[in-house]
């Protein structure tokens, strides 16, 4: 067990994009993962997807309201990250009540320590508050994204 | 009310804590406390265990094996998946409310652990109040695996009551015996249904090569938790290899989980932690475990039943209802283990000798032995049917299909119901099983075919009888059970037991 002893921000803007469109959630999760790769926090996409293909083959992760949420715990994760995508066609995650307009792709290192992982902890807690999620559904800048899910989550 | 909860999810970065938060919410609006542990990825703080003592009821909203699941035992509990508490957080605090208003009065509050005499404070955790209730621990093991076992006992039995079946149908008394069926892997044709009982008849049989290891492993699991499954199984394989049968696998699940509950207690630095339970506990376990079973067991089960095996030998000259009496208590003992292997092999070796120089004591020795095997299953098929408020529910359900392990022969079928309560079901199956091979042998019934139940009718001679003397032990069996599981201990065992080991979730 490596402990990663890198940091930085949960999400910056360049990890938002609030006019995301694919036709399945393999593409959406692509799209959303080429965001972190080029933002330094995914070292090997092909491997990191596989990670996420894994754990969504257990069971989707497609939760009611809208949200669809991929994620993993990985060794081609350098900092524990969230990309977050908004689709208006909205991109089906496997829930029940129909496709996932808000899209969290949440990326943890296999090593970190749960000191690293509160900070997602906590950004999960965020995802089942309603005015959390109507926020999101509302904004218009990814900075302002960026910023505001940084402000809510922060310890 | 007070509720605590647990959440956990596979990955243990989203889901536990969403899980977590949904019921935190639904709790507060209706106006009710709280406290949940989140086994995530991190690792969990776990709940105060007075806060637990307090609850009125507990959530387990977990598509993982809830840790330390024993400190919750004795509550009204609601079991579901971690979606079922985020999409649905309110309905389940309702669900948990009922839960705790359902429980009996006073159930709440008085957990297994909870100090009779007052002494020791209700610390879940602490040991001493573990020695309390070592009773009901002892039978929350064995339960929890036998839980895991049923699935396994069904199946596996099912199929291979299956195969006889349709062997039946598709070649009467003519054509060979589904026991004698070449491999599948040599012999198949989609239009040959005897072929298809093969198929059938050799799953099951793989399938009930399970029973042990799966019984034992779980028993370690309750346990020791996940750490003990690994050594718990491979205990539970070499009770298979060295012919131990499923006492051997209560034996070996429960020295499993001992080292390995002890093996846990190591303290080790953070960095350590995932190596120690995922690789060195289950290595050092099996090790020790596999070896222990191997060494101290192997040679003593293999020379007692020499030892049995002689014994027959020696009784077969004298009286035949005696011989008769004897076969049944051993094929009812140990339901597939070294006692019963014995009887089942020496009445397999008589009639193949019987065949051979065409006399019939040989041929009447199998018919006793098959129908002191049919009973335990019939008897607590009938008994878990009459009174199934003697039975836990899980038994309930595997009475069921113990009607049709029984009536083909598949002794196993009783297991589950022998590993849950051994000390009143045994002795009880034992009776009856002495009985039905006493009267068999009485009656002078006959059987050429070493295995089938009903199926092999066509080959037991006298027939009408041979039913008689199974349903004479049936009947005994199934009375003695009923009244060593009316006792007023025996209910309440029961009722803890199954509630506390978690296998019925006290929901509406």
């Amino acid at each position: 067990m490596t402990a990663t002893t890198e940091t930085g921000p949960l999400i910056t803007a360049e990890m938002v994009d609030l006019t995301l469109e694919a036709p399945d959630k393999d593409t959406a999760t692509r799209h959303l993962a080429e965001m972190l790769v080029a933002a330094g926090r995914i070292t090997d996409l092909e491997g990191f997807l596989a990670d996420v293909r894994a754990r969504e083959a257990q069971m989707p992760t497609g939760l009611e309201g809208g949200i669809g949420i991929p994620h993993c715990r990985s060794e081609h994760v350098t900092v524990p990250t969230v990309g977050f995508g908004k689709s208006d066609a909205g991109v089906d995650y496997g829930a029940a009540d129909g496709p996932a307009h808000l899209i969290f792709l949440i990326a943890a290192p296999a090593g970190a320590d749960s000191d690293h992982l509160k900070i997602l902890a906590a950004l999960a807690r965020r995802l089942v508050r309603q005015q959390f999620k109507d926020t999101l559904r509302a904004a218009t800048d990814p900075a302002a994204v960026a910023d505001y899910i940084r402000t809510e989550v922060t310890p | 009310m007070k509720f605590v909860a647990v959440t956990s999810c596979p990955t243990g970065i989203a889901h536990t804590y969403m899980a977590a938060e949904s019921l935190e919410q639904a709790a507060a609006e209706a106006g009710h406390e709280i406290v949940v542990e989140t086994q995530g990825a991190g690792g969990s703080e776990r709940i105060d265990p007075a806060v637990i003592a307090a609850a009125d009821a507990v959530i387990f909203a977990a598509d993982v094996e809830v840790q330390a699941k024993e400190r919750f035992a004795g509550k009204p509990t609601v079991t579901t998946g971690v979606k079922g508490a985020i999409n649905n957080g309110p309905g389940l605090i309702a669900q948990a409310q009922e839960a705790a208003k359902a429980a009996p009065v006073g159930a709440a509050a008085a957990t297994p652990t909870a100090p009779a005499g007052g002494s020791g404070g209700p610390t879940l955790a602490s040991k001493v109040s573990e020695g309390d209730s070592w009773g009901t621990k002892f039978r929350q093991w064995l339960m929890t695996g036998v839980s895991y076992l049923i699935p396994f006992v069904a199946a596996g039995g099912l199929l291979i009551a299956l195969g006889f079946a349709l062997n039946t149908i598709a070649v009467g008394d003519q054509g060979y015996l589904v026991t004698d069926a070449p491999p599948v892997t040599e012999q198949f044709s989609a239009g040959n249904l005897s072929d298809w009982a093969a198929l059938c008849f050799q799953i099951g049989g793989l399938v009930f090569g399970f029973i042990v290891p799966v019984l034992a492993g779980f028993i370690a699991f309750a346990m020791a938790d996940r750490p003990g499954i690994a050594p718990g199984f491979a205990a539970g394989a070499v009770a298979v290899a060295v012919g131990a049968g499923f006492l051997g696998g209560i034996i070996g699940g429960l020295l499993a989980g001992a080292l390995v509950m002890w093996l846990k207690k190591v303290r080790l630095p953070f960095a350590l932690a995932g190596v120690w339970t995922v690789v060195v506990i289950p290595l050092v376990g099996s090790l020790v475990i596999g070896g222990v079973m191997f060494l101290l067991l192997g040679k003593p089960i293999a020379s007692l039943q020499d030892g049995l095996t002689n014994w027959l030998e020696g009784l077969t000259g004298g009286s035949i209802v005696l011989l008769g009496v004897i076969l049944g208590l051993m094929m009812a003992f140990d339901m597939g283990g070294p006692v019963n292997k014995v009887a089942y092999f020496f009445g397999v070796a008589s009639l193949t000798t019987s065949l051979d120089t065409g006399t019939d004591t040989g041929l009447q020795i199998m018919a006793a032995v098959m129908a002191a095997g049919m009973t335990p299953p019939l008897a607590l098929a009938l008994a878990s049917t009459l009174r199934p408020k003697l039975f836990t529910p899980s038994e309930q359900q595997n009475g069921k299909p113990a009607w049709l392990l029984g009536a083909s022969f598949i002794t196993e079928g009783a297991i589950p119901f022998a590993a849950s309560d051994p000390l009143r079901v045994i002795p009880s199956i034992m009776a009856g099983s002495a009985l039905t091979g006493g009267l068999v042998m009485a009656f002078g019934s006959t059987l050429q075919a070493p295995h089938g139940g009903i199926f092999v009718v066509p080959f037991i001679g006298n027939p009408w009888l041979y039913l008689v003397a199974i349903a004479a032990g049936m009947v005994l069996s199934a009375f003695l059970v009923v009244a060593a599981k009316s006792t007023k201990k025996a209910e309440q065992q029961l009722v803890e037991a199954e509630v506390a080991a978690g296998i019925v979730p006290v929901s509406s």
